[in-house]
């Protein structure tokens, strides 16, 4: 098996015991014109961060290319390419091969070059699933896909995605006189979906700015482990979610604690939970109730209590009734689904 | 053994014979320009050329990453990306699979991206059919991809290697796609002169993608938001990249000639018959086999009819096939495509052909449009009569519709 699959090797990434270990260095610096509060920007700030100053960046369309390059003032220092809005997965893949078959041929100098090709929840969990799920499969391409999921089409309007929650408030989804939720769809399991559809796939993660440090390790892993893999970052966004720009943290903070966004990484196929969800797991702290963190949202403002309802039941059938808590849906028993009348 | 090992030994250096299909013809070329990265997906016709690139890679006599994709938007989306990180790349699709990848198509020029296509032609479903139809690569005439026809298997090896040639000149850095009828020529065999590696490595250099790579030691960013800022700087860019393309065309054609010992003449289309020819029907692809036997059939009746086939379709050598065509009575252009609701009811190629003869100076013989061939059907020697019959009517003045539609079923 090993004699078929030729992987390259990584760069050394050991991750950074503490915060005052980072660099200062920037990779991603000023020139680009995201909103105020905007975790999306710090999660590129701190991707380039981690990866450091070896590395190739892909970016599929979304509000990390359009408020993150205007001509003239680029904000990258690293090497940095537009891709389409479903291609971060091709795009990976075509840079990683390239480096490859080069340095292979003796055409490009011998060195372990990162390759990191992002794209936001519209480009990689609607339009570019399949491009991902396609590089996922590649044992033997070195990149990493980083999806920074704002659960909307936040630079195009905040249209909902299929990683909208459940009732949100978008331009797509707008309540009405006689409809009030919409959007009916739940939020798709992307990091879950990625790590169970794709056997070979090394390395799986979700992370969130709110826990930097973990996040960029999480990052470092992804690089250094070799072949394709996947990181997924639930990112706040005061545009989208409709709140104040300085609460974008807490806002993050508060996903984690309620069991809304559960953090974890698939590692060779080994799952461990991480941060706070471990603790919530091993039920050393209690899940927040899912309203404090929805009713801190506009996009939430016209739930009824039936909706906090609704919501707060299927975080909990996450957390109790899945076969894989917060990871996997899968269930030994049918479960009525019953959301209220919209 | 000692025999072997001088064969081993001048294996570079020695020319081949081999009966090998259009598709195959390509393969080989990309083995030849040592192609880097293939990205492949499956569509009838054009696939048969990533079977022996499969086979080539995996008999080891080609090192390349060959990378199959899960549609073709990613298949031309991982060679984009592999080309600006410093990759030789070749992809290809086929009708609708063409069409699926158009958003890639759409951006590969304006980041002068050199990739090489090669497009199995094929009509557009539906309904249904495998043959083909030019509309296909005719999509992406106005976007800055260079298109080419070849019509037999040597002409597609050798447009190829001139193709990589063209393509990954710094003055272009433009995409080019080779337009190979399917069927007629993705999967009919013919000999093929295979020419030596080291007349290849003469002929072709390195790629080498200069102040735009992709790496770290460059760090560079590519394709920012460019708006009413900047776009149209950018397109004038590219059109001044498509200018200068005749005449990196010529020169690798006379360097092809001087290295491998064939030549195409004029490069941009073969003229069949011409010089005395009293009228002359044009077209693009295989269909020139029919129309040349045709021809040899009407001069035995007496009739002096030529051919004129359009080899670039893009660059479009307007004024030097205007000058030629006025020395005929009328012209007839036969197109083995569509264009609904354009001037006169016609297909792309009369379009064209007219708005070529527009501007020029001199008489501009009529020109009558012929729709034919479509979804792969034959273009045959009655159906090329007929079209003649109408082309000396035109010269004769008398009246017709402009486009007609030969060898439809009534």
């Amino acid at each position: 098996m090993a004699t078929y699959v030729q992987i390259d090797p990584t760069q050394k990434l050991d991750p950074f015991k503490a915060v005052k270990k980072i660099p200062l260095e920037e990779y991603f610096t000023s020139g680009h014109r995201t909103c105020q509060g905007c975790e999306s920007a710090l999660v590129m700030k701190m991707m380039a961060k981690a990866a450091g100053p070896r590395t190739i960046v892909l970016g599929s369309t979304g509000c990390m290319y359009v408020a993150n390059t205007t001509y003239y003032s680029t904000s990258w220092v690293l090497p940095w390419m537009h891709t389409q809005l479903g291609s971060s997965g091709s795009a990976a893949l075509g840079a990683s091969a390239a480096l490859k078959v080069l340095m292979r041929k003796g055409k490009m100098k011998q060195e372990p070059i990162n390759v990191i090709a992002f794209c936001g929840d519209g480009g990689g969990a609607d339009m570019g699933v399949g491009a991902i799920s396609a590089t996922l499969t590649h044992p033997d391409y070195n990149c990493l896909i980083l999806m920074y999921d704002n659960e909307s089409y936040a630079n195009t309007d905040i249209q909902l995605s299929g990683s909208t929650p459940w009732g949100a408030n978008t331009t797509f989804s707008t309540p009405g006189k006689v409809k009030r939720i919409m959007h009916r769809r739940w939020k798709k399991n992307m990091a879950g979906m990625m790590a169970a559809g794709h056997p070979t796939c090394r390395y799986v993660a979700t992370v969130c700015m709110s826990y930097g440090l973990a996040a960029m390790n999480s990052m470092r892993k992804a690089l250094a482990i070799g072949g394709p893999t996947f990181i997924h970052s639930l990112d706040p966004c005061p545009k989208g979610w409709d709140y104040d720009p300085y609460i974008s943290h807490e806002l993050g903070e508060l996903a984690v604690n309620t069991g809304i966004w559960p953090l974890y990484e698939v590692e060779d196929g080994v799952l461990k939970l991480t941060g706070r969800t471990q603790q919530i797991a091993a039920k050393k702290i209690q899940r927040q109730p899912v309203r404090d963190y929805l009713l801190r949202q506009g996009r939430f403002a016209h739930f009824t209590n039936d909706d906090i309802d609704y919501f707060q039941s299927k975080i909990d059938e996450m957390w109790e009734k899945w076969l894989v808590p917060g990871v996997i849906p899968f269930r030994t028993d049918v479960e009525a689904d019953a959301p209220p009348s919209s | 053994m000692a025999v072997a090992t001088v064969i081993e030994e001048q294996k570079d250096k020695l020319d081949k014979t081999a009966l090998i299909t259009g598709s195959e013809a390509i393969a080989v070329a990309c083995q030849l320009a040592d192609v880097d990265v293939i990205t492949a997906y499956p569509i009838r016709p054009y696939d048969t050329v990533m079977q022996y690139v499969c086979k080539l890679v995996a008999n080891g006599e080609m090192d390349c990453e060959y990378i199959v994709a899960e549609g073709e938007h990613s298949q031309f989306e991982i060679v984009k990306h592999a080309s600006a990180c410093g990759a030789r790349v070749f992809c290809g699709s086929s009708g609708v699979g063409w069409m699926y990848a158009m958003e890639a198509l759409t951006v590969t020029p304006a980041l002068r991206i050199p990739m090489i296509a090669m497009v199995g032609n094929r009509a557009l479903d539906d309904p249904g059919a495998f043959g083909v139809e030019h509309n296909d690569a005719l999509a992406v005439r106005d976007l800055g991809w260079q298109l080419v026809w070849v019509d037999n298997a040597q002409e597609a090896l050798d447009t190829a290697l001139i193709a990589y040639r063209v393509a990954e000149d710094r003055r272009i850095f433009l995409p080019l796609a080779i337009s190979c009828d399917g069927a007629f020529l993705t999967h009919s065999q013919a000999l093929v002169k295979i020419p030596s590696q080291e007349k290849v490595n003469e002929f072709l250099p390195q790629y080498n993608r200069g102040d735009l790579l992709l790496h770290p030691d460059n760090p560079i960013t590519v394709a920012p938001q460019g708006n009413e800022d900047w776009v149209m700087e950018i397109r004038r860019q590219n059109y001044a990249a498509m200018e200068r393309s005749p005449g990196v065309i010529r020169e690798a054609y006379a360097d092809f000639e001087r290295i491998f010992g064939r030549s195409y003449g004029n490069p941009f289309f073969e003229e069949y018959m011409t010089d005395d020819a009293d009228i002359v029907l044009m077209g693009m692809g295989t269909l020139s086999i029919s129309v040349k036997v045709a021809i040899r059939e009407m001069r035995k009746q007496g009739k002096r009819v030529g051919f004129v086939r359009m080899r670039w379709f893009r660059p479009f050598a307007a004024e030097e096939l205007s000058k030629s065509l006025q020395r005929f009575a009328a012209v007839g252009v036969i197109d083995r495509d569509y264009s609904f609701g354009s001037p006169y009811a016609g297909g792309v190629l009369a379009g064209e052909v007219r708005h070529a003869l527009y501007p020029g100076p001199g008489k501009k013989p009529p020109v009558v449009g012929f729709i034919c061939g479509l979804g792969g059907r034959e273009v045959t020697v009655p159906d090329v009569q007929k079209m003649a019959e109408a082309v000396y009517n035109a010269a004769d003045g008398k009246k017709q519709p402009l486009t007609q539609w030969i060898g439809l079923r009534e």
